[in-house]
């Protein structure tokens, strides 16, 4: 068995010949547990002499007696502890990790270092403007750059994540159409939607029509002509939608929404098929929110932090979030006179340091290699749906763009779940896909493979999957058993919502 | 284009096992006209040199960044970073892994998830905490709709005149398409910065459904918050306390201590940079019993078939990929890789260091206060203050600009959020700043009050 700290495919020798081999330790000790009493690993320079200690200076009777339970530990067993915890993950920069929707490329690592830059991490953001002349600037080129890749009007950068994004652009239709006069009280969204639209849409008060895509895959324009109506605020549409599918009727959805005065809300999600390819401005969307920490590279640190800029149409710009960006013939400044802007959705300007690598990025690849990260992230997925087609049919005939949803047979031929197909790929060193997404294909593997993965990780992982397919057929316990080569076989996540244990607890 | 490694041959491999000719080929069902459209018209790629020159420019340009004294804060503030902080965020391990969906392949992630909040209950004294929020202001947003979801009967959303505007602000755009509410600002103390308690005794009635207080606020006044809480629960109503300077709380007792019901806050302060705002990290301790109508991810320990200890996420029903329209927020990806640096900041600081921290801040704002009151210049309010405090100025514009010719940054004008405090200066004081410094500040001043 792995011991704690070793991951993926390597062979883990059972009968290992190393004589004082450490027996395998129940996981890693909490930060809690490594504790003992007056140990520490921070120095404060030293008090004036005769100063008064902070606590009698406001009053013991505002301050607690203690931090029951606290860590306490030299720096050295910190870094230990965070260090071992860290070899304990998968990670896009360790595996091939194909999440569909989630775009886990490579980050490139030296943009880490341009938000580490003292004039980039060292800048409070209440500095008066013409001390931050150079972020202001690279915060304008930032939206110019996302105005053209995604051929809209204006941008805000300030939405902290996509889902927020979502709720800014929601919010400015409401706020457009009530400008107008019009309430309107209803949003559709496609069966096939990311969980955060509806989500979303309940949080900006707007009710959800489910508009249903067809037996092909894709929305037809005649549905959302049957559900529009003088009630409905907008569409949200992910293109391409979950399916990997791109929306063929998209410019003739736009149309009908418009027609009856309905806004298109572009879900940005699965940009990274679109670039150079076709601009959401073009298809006729009045709102896309992007993601930068899936088409733009910013790392997805175990769940975050992101970023969600909103791009909009002329006639949505006047409603976007504060602040906003503003350039006179002093500099860049913001513009403190919007009288219609929805207001704020956070603190401060937006999330910097990823703006920041974003930023970088598109400065690396320029306009030509961002339209070639989309097409070669095209023809990864296209040949992986391929190439595991004759074990795993694609779930829809239609051409796919960045990802490919595939299906199978092995739960009602072998009784191994998706799952479980999951759970086995991690022995051989993969992430596994998203499984049962979208929620139109039952058992639904959903592979986005991105454009930075080498043909050779490509042919590795449809051996791993045919293998997987052969083990369902003829060994299935090997598979219902997985993972085996993990730090932990696996886990009962039913026990843990059966009965919440969600913070450590000193025994009495 | 050195983040792709699909050689010319690669290409023609995989195009041919496709049994396509050109990549163009793959999306020709892409409409025409939007296809003849879709360039990007933007620069060519830049060698990695080249961005850093391209990026370092524009830093430097940022002045403001390095060589000022600096006394801001109001929200963000400037502490010291242990190096182990960023040696464990900067671990590709960590940085480059996806929200922890696959429990086995993530428990690195999820165990210090669960340690994060752990620290958040300890430091609230609070019975349950997330996995993180955007930042302080949108979780205080996410606790008054905690608190609708919790009594959706009752209308009035009383907001501290005192708490940071920013928080209010984002509290406003969230609520603003939800019908039926009504939001009350509770003046403060012209005196003492306080929030003025009798106000909140004036609208205390089955109406109220929260009253929201910064604490400390947001001029550095360290709020009453027991009574502010106790009032608020004479009406039926939930108490909600928001901190900006996570750092208070290793000093002052903890809002669960004074019976708030859902504590929320700004991480930055725990080891993150300043960054010109963001990302920083929220925070959000609630109490057990309301735990269903929590927002945000939760990890929960629980065992792995062999019977060890694991990790993963859970009560997920909750979350909008589970329960889409009826979720208790929309949130999905968050900030966990600033709350990672939180929990090493803090387990490094410890039980005795973060409140030495806590103190030290305390001590040399208070000093920095007796020195420029020695030099005539007085705070505004008498409240008791962490470490930040609000100066009465004649004009506090005028003494920005002063300060400036000198390459000190003094703090904050309040003016442009408070109409009635146009006489105001919100001044920081971290262990960052030394003793000598506040002299300096002082003549500064000085030369124009």
């Amino acid at each position: 068995m792995a011991s704690a700290g070793r991951i993926g495919p390597v062979a883990v020798s059972e009968t290992s010949s190393t004589p004082h081999r450490i027996e395998p330790v129940a996981g890693v000790p909490l930060i809690f547990e490594l504790s003992s009493e007056g140990r520490r690993a921070t120095d404060l320079s030293p008090r004036a002499a005769g100063e008064r200690r902070g606590a009698e200076i406001i009053g013991v009777e505002l301050c607690r007696e203690d931090l029951p339970g606290f860590p306490e530990l030299s720096e050295p067993q910190v870094l230990r502890h965070f260090l071992r915890l860290s070899q304990l993950n998968f990670a896009q920069a360790l595996q091939f990790y194909p999440l569909g929707s989630c775009t886990m490329k490579y980050n490139p690592v030296v943009n880490d270092e341009l938000a580490a830059l003292p004039g980039l991490a060292g800048l409070h953001p209440a500095t008066p403007v013409h001390l931050a002349q150079g972020a202001l600037e690279l915060l304008a080129r930032m939206e110019a750059a996302l105005a053209e890749i995604t051929g809209m009007d204006a941008v805000s950068l300030h939405p902290a994540a996509g889902a927020q994004g979502e709720l800014t652009g929601l919010l400015m239709v409401r706020a457009y159409h009530r400008k107008r006069g019009e309430v309107r009280h209803k949003v559709i969204i496609p069966d096939t939607s990311h969980g955060t639209n509806p989500a979303s849409c309940t949080l900006a008060g707007f009710e959800v029509i489910v508009a249903k895509s067809n037996r092909r895959g894709y929305l037809e324009a005649a549905e959302v002509r049957r559900l529009v109506s003088d009630d409905v605020a907008a569409m949200m549409v992910t293109n391409p939608n979950t399916l990997g599918i791109f929306e063929p009727e998209i410019q003739d959805i736009a149309a009908a929404l418009h027609e009856r005065g309905a806004m298109l809300y572009l879900d940005g999600a699965n940009m990274n098929a679109l670039l150079g390819v076709a601009k959401p401005g073009h298809m006729g969307a009045d709102i896309v929110q992007l993601n930068l920490h899936k088409s733009f590279s910013t790392p997805h640190g175990g769940g975050g932090p992101g970023a969600g800029p909103v791009a909009v149409k002329k006639h949505l710009e006047p409603f976007l979030p504060m602040p906003r960006l503003k350039h006179s013939g002093a500099g860049y400044e913001f513009d403190a006179e919007r009288p219609d802007s929805i207001g704020r959705m956070r603190s401060f300007h937006n999330n910097f340091g990823m703006i920041v690598r974003a930023y970088a990025y598109i400065l690396a690849l320029g306009g030509d290699g961002l339209g070639m990260a989309s097409r070669l992230a095209i023809l990864a997925a296209n040949y992986l749906r391929k190439r595991l087609q004759p074990h795993f049919p694609s779930a829809t005939g239609e051409p796919s763009m960045h990802e490919c949803v595939l299906s199978h047979e092995l739960e009602k031929r072998a009784d191994v779940s998706t799952l479980e197909i999951a759970k086995r790929l991690l022995d051989f060193g993969i992430h596994p896909p998203t499984i049962y997404f979208p929620l139109v294909v039952p058992g639904a593997l959903m592979i986005e493979p991105t454009e930075t993965e080498s043909k050779e990780i490509l042919d590795s992982f449809v051996d791993a999957m045919e293998r997987i397919y052969d083990e369902a057929l003829n060994d299935p316990e090997r598979v219902k058993n997985a993972p085996q080569n993990l730090p932990v076989s696996r886990v009962d996540e039913a026990g843990a919502a059966r009965h919440p244990i969600l913070r450590w607890e000193k025994k009495a | 284009m050195r983040f792709m490694p699909q050689t010319e041959s690669d290409v023609a491999a995989m195009l041919e096992t496709i049994g396509a000719r050109h990549l163009d080929d793959l999306i020709a069902h892409v409409p025409a006209s939007l296809r003849a459209s879709a360039t990007i018209k933007l620069e060519r790629g830049l060698s990695e040199a080249d961005v850093v020159r391209e990026i370092s420019a524009l830093a430097a340009r940022n002045t403001g960044a390095s060589g000022f004294l600096s006394f801001l804060g109001a929200g963000y503030y400037r502490h010291y970073v242990p190096a182990a902080v960023r040696a464990v965020i900067a671990r590709a391990e960590f940085a480059t892994s996806y929200t922890p969906y696959q429990a086995e392949a993530s428990q690195g992630t999820t165990q210090a998830i669960f340690e994060f909040q752990t620290l958040i209950t300890q430091l609230t004294a609070m019975e349950v905490a997330n996995a993180s929020m955007y930042d302080g202001a949108s979780a205080a947003a996410e606790a008054v709709l905690m608190a609708r979801r919790l009594m959706p009967k009752r209308p009035v959303v009383a907001l501290s005149r005192a708490l940071w505007p920013e928080y209010r602000a984002t509290i406003r755009t969230y609520l603003s398409a939800l019908d039926g509410l009504d939001i009350v600002e509770v003046p403060f103390d012209d005196a003492t910065g306080a929030t003025d308690l009798s106000a909140l005794d004036r609208i205390a009635n089955d109406r109220l459904l929260c009253m929201v207080t910064g604490y400390p606020n947001a001029l550095g006044i360290i709020e009453p918050l027991g009574a502010l809480a106790q009032m608020t629960h004479r009406a039926g109503g939930l108490a909600i306390s928001a901190t900006a300077e996570g750092i208070a709380l290793g000093l002052l007792r903890a809002p669960g201590e004074l019976g708030v019901d859902i504590a929320v806050g700004e991480g930055q302060s725990f080891g993150l940079p300043l960054q010109f705002g963001g990302p920083g990290v929220g925070f959000m301790g609630a109490r057990l019993t309301h735990l269903r109508q929590m927002p945000g991810r939760l990890v929960g320990q629980t065992r792995d078939r062999d019977g060890r200890r694991a990790f993963c996420l859970t009560l997920n029903t909750r979350e909008q990929h589970i329960r889409r329209e009826r979720a208790t927020s929309n949130i999905c990806t968050n900030h966990s890789l600033c709350a990672l640096a939180a929990t090493v900041y803090l387990s490094l600081m410890g039980r005795a260091g973060l409140r030495e921290l806590a103190e030290r801040n305390v001590e040399l704002a208070h000093q920095a206060a007796a020195v420029l009151e020695a030099a005539g210049i007085r705070r505004r309010f008498s409240g008791p203050f962490f470490n930040e405090f609000t100066l009465k100025l004649a004009n506090p514009s005028a003494a920005l600009e002063a300060a400036e010719r000198r390459q000190i940054l003094a703090g904050v004008a309040l003016g442009n959020d408070y109409s009635e405090l146009s006489d105001a200066l919100l001044v920081s004081v971290t262990e960052m700043n030394r003793g000598d410094e506040f002299s300096r500040l002082a003549a500064a001043i000085a030369e124009v009050r």
